[in-house]
């Protein structure tokens, strides 16, 4: 590697200064404060704060609505990231195979990629709106009462179909490239070695797209439990109570609604360290085994 | 191992393009068969056409007696060695070799014993659990064969196999296919734009020029008697000198000398070899002397005979050469061909 010497020895800090603030102000900061306030309970009415050490914490521990919200999370983001892929890789498969007017038919499908995220939510909500929205109507029309923000597995049915929803074109777009980057002649390599159409895809091409898949799970568990906040915050129609609730949507209603600062940094902290482990993973894995070049 | 009866083949492309005229051979069994032409001539077409991974537009193929047109490429009973190798990344060597195999419902006895005879065969037992990027050229070139080899195919499918390697790694490997294929008597179509490979491999040579075969022959054939301009000047380094000139009286002249041929009055295209041309003060035929090519055991002298460009390939005998030489060469070494069609007369 070439080194580049700077002849002013305060020129690198110079030049690296602006992203460190940046680094700083917005992600350190706010998670020392996050760590910090999570061994402190706050006082109700908002006179100060008491050290608690880890009370905050064994809470959580204790917690059966923390358990149960959890376990939602684990649910809703297993079903989201299972049907998202599952789903995005049935039509990438198809579109590969696609020869005349490929082009329309991929941007057809990267269309809703374009929207934005609340957006999407809102768009989401009218489909599903107790008065006007289609999807309800549909399950008017085979008798069944959909009611969202009031029914607890409706609410959940239609958080799991908007988040879904939203995130196949991403998932399709990489795993749509992520299969025409197999060289044509392995597959045709494949097609005079194994007849069986199905079992090529999961013997060669599913292999093959494997260094993409892990990226998108990684990627879609990450989504699934953080950047889906929008959606489920216009779901449950303010009323998170009785509603079903992922764990940063349960530290927003804690710490900003309930004024449980302590705790709900403490679930921060909690979450912080699942981001962690899963950043660990990704990194572990890309490193090893799925590589093949 | 099979016979391979081609009738009225061709391929017309879905935008069009006819890459391949409708054309017609036989090859026997045990056979090889290269594919020969320049780029865009439609040698990979053809042979795509019989793996089944291109469909044939019009005609029918056989391969051993079965009419396989309408057969995928697994049904066919072929195997196929791709320019770029086409090795299954996420497998080692001697998965590589069975995957094949395994599908045709061979039992783990029956596979383990086949990988170890081909890997035997082409010195890859040392490297039977490696991944193929941990491979140098020739190797993951060597189980490319490896993996046609196992499965025992009636028909082998070469497509520029060597053309990835550099120049020694070729010559060895051109000799290595050609032995074994040899051995395993497997009827093979081998294509290659490099008519060295095509010489010394082919038992007969196919000479295709934009979709269409110019010339069936052996070797020794396409050499002494090119059916056209076109394959005279393909075949051969450096190409056959091909001169224009007129019959007048019968006799074939260039520059109002004599070459002892005769034919019909008016144009003609005169051919000769570099190599069967002769520099001797008795000659007939004067040559302008512009550029001397060094190549060690021979040397080529680049000039013109009566305004034309000639290239004689003349034994390096270090003589110092004037500019104005006289030629000799044999009339039975001179190729007539039709001045306007590029037919062989
Ligand atoms: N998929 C395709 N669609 C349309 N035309 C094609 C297609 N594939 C090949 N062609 C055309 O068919 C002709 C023959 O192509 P082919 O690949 O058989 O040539 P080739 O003789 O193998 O050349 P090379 O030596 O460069 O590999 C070319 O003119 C090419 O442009
Ligand atoms: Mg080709």
């Amino acid at each position: 590697m070439k080194r580049a010497a700077f002849s002013q020895p305060l020129m690198p800090v110079a030049l690296l200064l602006p992203q460190l603030v940046i680094i700083a102000v917005f992600f350190y900061w706010p998670a020392w404060e996050a760590i910090y306030s999570s061994f402190f309970l706050q006082d109700p009415f908002g006179f100060g704060s008491n050290f608690v050490g880890a009370d905050n914490y064994t809470r959580l521990a204790k917690s059966s609505e923390y358990a149960k919200v959890a376990g939602f999370t684990v649910f809703f983001t297993v079903i989201v990231t299972v049907l998202s892929l599952g789903t995005a890789l049935l039509l990438a498969v198809k579109a590969d195979k696609v020869i005349r007017g490929a082009k329309t038919y991929r941007t057809l499908l990267m269309w809703v990629y374009a929207i934005a995220p609340p957006v999407a939510g809102f768009l989401g909500a009218l489909l599903f709106d107790q008065n006007i929205g289609p999807i309800t109507d549909l399950f008017a029309f085979f008798g069944y009462n959909l009611q969202i923000g009031l029914n607890y597995n409706d609410t959940a049915f239609a958080m799991i179909v908007v988040s879904v929803w939203k995130q196949i074109p991403v998932n399709f777009i990489f795993l749509l490239s992520g299969l025409q980057s197999i060289p044509v002649a392995v597959r045709e390599a494949a097609l005079i070695d194994n007849k069986s159409g199905t079992r090529r895809f999961w013997d060669i091409t599913f292999p093959l797209l494997a260094p993409t898949a892990f990226f998108l799970l990684i990627t879609n568990i990450t989504y699934a439990l953080f950047d889906t906040f929008g959606v489920i915050d216009i779901m449950v129609k303010g009323n998170p109570a009785s509603n079903p609730i992922t764990l940063v949507y349960k530290v927003y209603t804690d710490g900003f609604r309930g004024g449980d600062l302590g705790g709900s940094s403490a679930q921060s902290v909690v979450l912080m360290v699942l981001v962690l482990a899963l950043t660990i993973m990704q990194f572990r894995m890309l490193e090893r085994r799925i590589h093949y070049t | 191992m099979a016979t391979v009866n081609v009738t009225d083949i061709s391929k017309t492309y879905p935008n069009g393009a006819q890459a391949v005229h409708p054309a017609s051979f036989d090859i026997a069994d045990g056979e090889l068969i290269v594919l020969v032409g320049p780029s865009g001539c439609g040698k990979s077409t053809l042979l795509r056409m019989v793996a089944g991974l291109e469909d044939i537009t019009t005609g029918d193929l056989h391969i051993g007696a079965r009419l396989v047109n309408n057969l995928d490429p697994a049904e066919r009973d072929i195997a196929m060695v791709f320019q770029n190798y086409a090795l299954y990344p996420h497998m080692s060597v001697a998965k590589n070799m069975a995957y094949g195999l395994k599908n045709r419902g061979a039992s783990k006895e029956q596979i383990a014993a086949k990988v170890s005879e081909a890997a035997e065969m082409l010195s890859l037992t040392a490297l039977l659990d490696r991944r193929p990027s941990q491979l140098s050229g020739g190797q993951r070139q060597r189980v490319a064969m490896g993996r046609a080899i196992v499965r025992d195919p009636a028909l082998f499918l070469f497509d520029e196999p060597l053309s990835n390697l550099d120049a020694k790694l070729r010559h060895q490997m051109r000799v290595e296919i050609r032995n074994l294929q040899r051995r395993l008597n497997v009827t093979a179509m081998y294509v290659t734009h490099d008519q060295v490979e095509a010489m010394t491999m082919a038992d007969r040579i196919f000479v295709l020029n934009a979709g269409r075969i110019e010339q069936i022959g052996t070797p020794s054939e396409i050499y002494r008697k090119p059916a056209s301009t076109f394959v005279a000047s393909f075949m051969g380094a450096p190409p056959m000198n091909l001169l224009l000139a007129q019959s007048v009286g019968g006799q074939v002249q260039i520059g109002g000398v004599a070459l002892g041929l005769s034919c019909a009055d008016g144009d003609v295209t005169v051919g000769i070899r570099p190599e069967q041309v002769a520099v001797t003060q008795g000659g007939t035929i004067p040559f302008k002397l512009t550029l001397v090519e060094e190549l060690g055991a021979s040397r080529l002298l680049h000039g013109t005979v009566a305004g034309q460009d000639f290239v004689v390939n003349a034994p390096n005998d270090d003589a110092a050469l004037a500019d104005d030489l006289m030629l000799d060469f044999a009339p039975d070494a001179l190729h007539l061909f039709d001045a306007q069609t590029g037919q062989r007369l």
